[in-house]
C-alpha cells in the first residue's frame, strides 16, 4: 500500500537545503500538513482536531495546576480550594480542566462510532484502530486517576471500587490490588502514585496519537463512501483528494470554534452540572456516599460490570465450569473489559468487504441499534442497581456484545450491499454536479 | 444522520446529569436567588445579611475553614470593618502557640466542636431543585442548586421529634432520609437586620444560603464573566471562519464565490 502520490518538499533556499540533508524535518511537516486528503470527508471527520485540542489543553491547563496542587490526603482537597480562591485565574483553569475531561470524551465516542459506521476500522487500517483504542484505554486511565486527585468523597470511594475491580481477579487479585494501592487501603501511597501516573499518562497518549497519525497518514483517510484514493498516478489522486492545508485545516478549525463556544458557555455556566456534588465534601474512609456514581463518561462500561450479577444463568454456567473460579464479581470485571476488547476487534470480526455502513442497508439498522445501546447503557450506569433497571441492563449489555460477536460476523455473509460509487470523484460530484449539468439543473428550476 | 447522534447525546447527559443528582428523595422547594442563570448576580445587601444570621447563629456550631477572612471585602466591607469584624475569632497561632485574635490573612476558623460540617462548600456538595420532572434542566440553567437544598433544609422543619440511640432527631422533609441530628437553628425574627429587612423565617434562611453559595463559589461572577468573553469571542471567530471555509470551498464545490 504505497502512499496517494502527491509532491513532497523540495528545499528551495540554501538554508533549507542545509537542514534538510542534515534533519529532513521541514519535508516531515510540509508532507504531513499536505497530505491528500478524500474531499467528500463530511463533519463528523473533525473530531480528531477536536481531540488533538483537547490533549493540548488538558496538558496546558494541567501544568499551572500542578504548580499549587499538593498530592497529600491531609492537604489535597484544601489545594484545590486553594486554587479555586487565591490562584490568579485559578477557578477558570481548574474548570477548563474539569469539563476539559468531559469534552474529551464527548468527542472520542464520537470518533469511534464515526469508525464504527464507516469502516474506518477495517483493512487496511487495523493498525490505526488498534492505536486509537489503546489512546481510548490511556484516556480512562488518565481520566479516572485525575478524578482521584481533588480528594473528595467520590474521588475517594471511586478509587475504592475502581481498584477493588483488580481484587476480584482469582487468586492473585488481592497482591495486585494492594500493589496498585500501594497499600491495603486507599491512601497516602495510592494519591501519590495517581498522581505522578495522571502526569505521565498524557505523554503516552501524545506518543500514542503520534503514532495514530503516522498510520492513517500511511494507509489514507477513510471517507464517507469507503471507497479508497486512486492511486495510479499524481493527476488521478488529485481528482479524489485536496491537500489538508488549507481545505481540511480552516474546515477542522471552524468546527473546533463552534465546539469551544459551546464548551465555554458550559465551563462559564454550569461547570459543575457533570460532575457530582458528593466531591464537594472531603474524602472521609469512614463514610460511604448513598450511591457511588462514576463520572458520565465510565457510566456505559459500569452498567455492563454491574449487570452480570449472580443469577444470570450465563454467570452460574461459568462459575459451575470453573469450579468457582469465575464468581459474579470477576464475571463483571470480564465483561466490562471484554465490552473494550470486542470493540478493539472489530477489524477481523467484521466479515463485510463494504466499508461504509452508507451502502450497508442491514448494518445500518444494527449500528444505530448499538448507538441507542450505548446511550442506554449510560442511563442505566447511573441508575441504582435494582430492578428494572438490572434487567435493562443485562439486555443492553448482551447486545453490546452480540453487536460484534455475532452480528458483525453474520451481516457481513448474509447482506447485500448496495452499489458504491467507482470513485471518491463521482460521490463528490454527485453532490456537487460539474459546470455543465448544474446549467441544465438551473435551466430546470430557474426560481434559484 | 449524525445529527440525530448528537441530539441523543444532550438528551443521555441531561438524563445522566439529573439521574446521579436525585440522590435522596426529598423534597427541595426552587427558591429564587439573585445569582441564578447566566446573568445572575450577587445581591450584595443580601449576602451582608446573610453573614450576619451566619456570625450570629451558625458559626456556634459550624465553621468554614476554606475561606479567607479578607475576602468579605469582596461583600463591600472596607478594609477596617474587616479587621474588626476578624478580631472576633480566635485562631490558634503556631508560631506563638497560644490563640490570638484573627486578622484578615487568616481563614474563618474551623468548628467541629459539635460534629457539624465545614459550610465552606456546603452549598456545592448539595445538589438542589432538580426538576422539572427530575430532568436536571433547572440545573443546567440556574446551578445545581445548592442553595436552594440549604434554604429548603432551614425551612423544611416539621416540628416533629424522636429518639433514637439516645440522639434527638428532627423531622426535616428537605433532608435525605427525613431525620436530621441538627435542632432547628432558625424560627424567624432570630436576627434584627439594621435596614430593617425582613427577617422572617423564609427570609433569613434564604440570606443565609446566598451566603454560602457565595463562600462556596467566590469567583462565580468572575467566571460567568470569563465564560461571556469566551463564548463572544469564539462565535465571532466561528462567523469569520464559516466565511473562509464557504470561499475557500466554493471553487472545489464548483459554487460561485461571493
Amino acid at each position: 500500500m504505497a502512499g496517494i502520490p502527491h509532491d513532497h518538499y523540495e528545499p528551495k533556499t540554501g538554508g533549507e537545503k542545509w537542514l534538510h540533508s542534515r534533519l529532513p524535518i521541514l519535508g516531515l511537516l510540509y508532507d504531513t500538513i499536505m497530505i491528500p486528503t478524500p474531499k467528500n470527508l463530511n463533519w463528523m471527520w473533525v473530531w480528531g482536531i477536536i481531540l488533538t485540542f483537547c490533549l493540548v489543553l488538558q496538558i496546558a491547563t494541567g501544568v499551572v495546576l500542578v504548580m499549587h496542587y499538593t498530592p497529600h490526603v491531609d492537604l489535597a482537597f484544601a489545594s484545590i480550594e486553594h486554587i479555586m480562591r487565591n490562584v490568579n485565574g485559578g477557578h477558570f483553569i481548574r474548570y477548563l480542566h474539569m469539563n476539559g475531561a468531559s469534552l474529551f470524551f464527548v468527542a472520542v465516542y464520537a470518533h469511534i462510532f464515526r469508525g464504527l459506521y464507516y469502516g474506518s476500522y477495517k483493512a487496511p487500517r487495523e493498525v490505526t484502530w488498534i492505536i486509537g483504542m489503546l489512546i481510548y484505554l490511556c484516556m480512562m486511565g488518565t481520566a479516572f486517576m485525575g478524578y482521584v486527585l481533588p480528594w473528595g468523597q467520590m474521588s475517594f470511594w471511586g478509587a475504592t471500587v475502581i481498584t477493588g475491580l483488580f481484587g476480584a481477579i482469582p487468586f492473585i487479585g488481592e497482591p495486585i490490588q494492594t500493589w496498585l494501592l500501594g497499600g491495603p487501603a486507599v491512601d497516602n501511597a495510592t494519591l501519590n502514585r495517581f498522581f505522578s501516573l495522571h502526569y505521565l499518562l498524557p505523554m503516552v497518549i501524545a506518543a500514542l496519537v503520534a503514532l495514530h497519525i503516522w498510520a492513517f497518514h500511511t494507509t489514507g483517510n477513510n471517507n464517507p463512501t469507503g471507497v479508497e484514493v486512486r492511486r495510479g498516478s499524481k493527476a488521478e489522486a488529485e481528482k479524489d483528494t485536496v491537500p489538508f492545508w488549507p481545505y481540511y485545516v480552516i474546515k477542522d478549525l471552524l468546527a473546533l470554534a463552534v465546539i469551544l463556544a459551546i464548551f465555554f458557555a458550559i465551563v462559564g455556566f454550569m461547570p459543575n452540572y457533570l460532575g457530582h456534588p458528593d466531591n464537594y465534601i472531603e474524602a472521609n474512609p469512614l463514610a460511604t456516599p448513598a450511591h457511588i456514581v462514576p463520572e458520565w463518561y465510565f457510566l456505559p462500561f459500569y452498567a455492563i460490570l454491574r449487570a452480570f450479577t449472580s443469577d444470570v444463568w450465563l454467570v452460574q454456567l461459568a462459575s459451575f465450569v470453573t469450579g468457582g473460579i469465575i464468581d459474579a464479581k470477576f464475571f463483571g470485571v470480564l465483561a466490562m473489559f471484554g465490552a473494550i476488547i470486542v470493540m478493539a476487534l472489530a477489524p477481523w470480526l467484521d466479515t463485510s468487504s463494504v466499508r461504509s455502513g452508507r451502502y450497508r442497508p442491514m448494518f445500518k439498522w444494527w449500528f444505530w441499534l448499538l448507538v441507542i445501546d450505548f446511550f442506554a447503557l449510560m442511563w442505566l450506569g447511573a441508575m441504582p442497581a435494582e430492578e428494572p433497571y438490572a434487567s435493562f441492563s443485562l439486555i443492553a449489555s448482551a447486545y453490546w456484545f452480540a453487536y460484534f460477536l455475532v452480528i458483525l460476523p453474520l451481516l457481513g455473509v448474509i447482506e447485500k450491499p448496495l452499489a458504491q460509487p467507482d470513485t471518491i470523484e463521482a460521490d463528490f460530484d454527485a453532490h456537487y454536479p460539474p459546470k455543465d449539468e448544474a446549467k441544465g439543473a438551473g435551466a430546470a428550476t430557474p426560481a434559484e | 444522520m449524525f445529527k440525530k447522534l448528537t441530539l441523543a447525546a444532550l438528551v443521555a447527559f441531561g438524563l445522566a446529569g439529573g439521574a446521579h443528582a436525585a440522590g435522596g428523595e426529598a423534597h427541595v422547594e426552587d427558591f429564587k436567588f439573585s445569582f441564578e442563570g447566566p446573568f445572575g448576580t450577587w445581591d450584595q445587601n443580601q449576602l451582608q445579611r446573610g453573614l450576619k444570621v451566619y456570625t450570629e447563629i451558625c458559626s456556634a456550631c459550624h465553621g468554614l475553614q476554606y475561606v479567607p477572612l479578607r475576602d468579605l471585602e469582596q461583600l463591600g466591607y472596607s478594609e477596617e470593618q474587616v479587621i474588626a469584624y476578624a478580631a472576633n475569632f480566635e485562631v490558634f497561632d503556631p508560631e506563638l502557640d497560644d490563640y490570638r485574635p484573627a486578622k484578615p490573612t487568616d481563614h474563618f476558623p474551623a468548628n467541629t466542636s459539635a460534629g457539624a460540617p465545614d459550610l465552606s462548600l456546603m452549598a456545592k456538595a448539595r445538589a438542589g431543585f432538580h426538576g422539572p420532572y427530575g430532568l436536571g434542566i433547572n440545573q443546567m440553567f440556574k446551578g445545581m442548586g445548592g442553595a436552594e437544598y440549604i434554604a429548603s433544609l432551614l425551612t423544611g422543619y416539621t416540628g416533629e421529634e424522636k429518639s433514637e440511640a439516645g440522639a434527638i432527631l428532627y423531622e426535616n422533609h428537605a433532608f435525605p432520609g427525613g431525620w436530621i441530628s441538627m435542632a432547628p437553628p432558625l424560627y424567624g425574627e432570630d436576627t434584627e437586620f439594621d435596614d430593617g429587612h425582613a427577617n422572617s423565617l423564609h427570609h433569613i434562611a434564604q440570606d443565609v444560603s446566598a451566603f454560602l453559595m457565595w463562600t462556596a463559589e467566590p469567583k462565580m461572577m468572575q467566571r460567568q464573566q470569563a465564560g461571556f468573553v469566551g463564548v463572544f469571542f469564539l462565535v465571532v471567530l466561528s462567523v469569520l471562519l464559516y466565511l473562509v471555509n464557504k470561499r475557500l470551498w466554493a471553487p472545489i464545490k464548483r459554487k460561485p464565490t461571493v
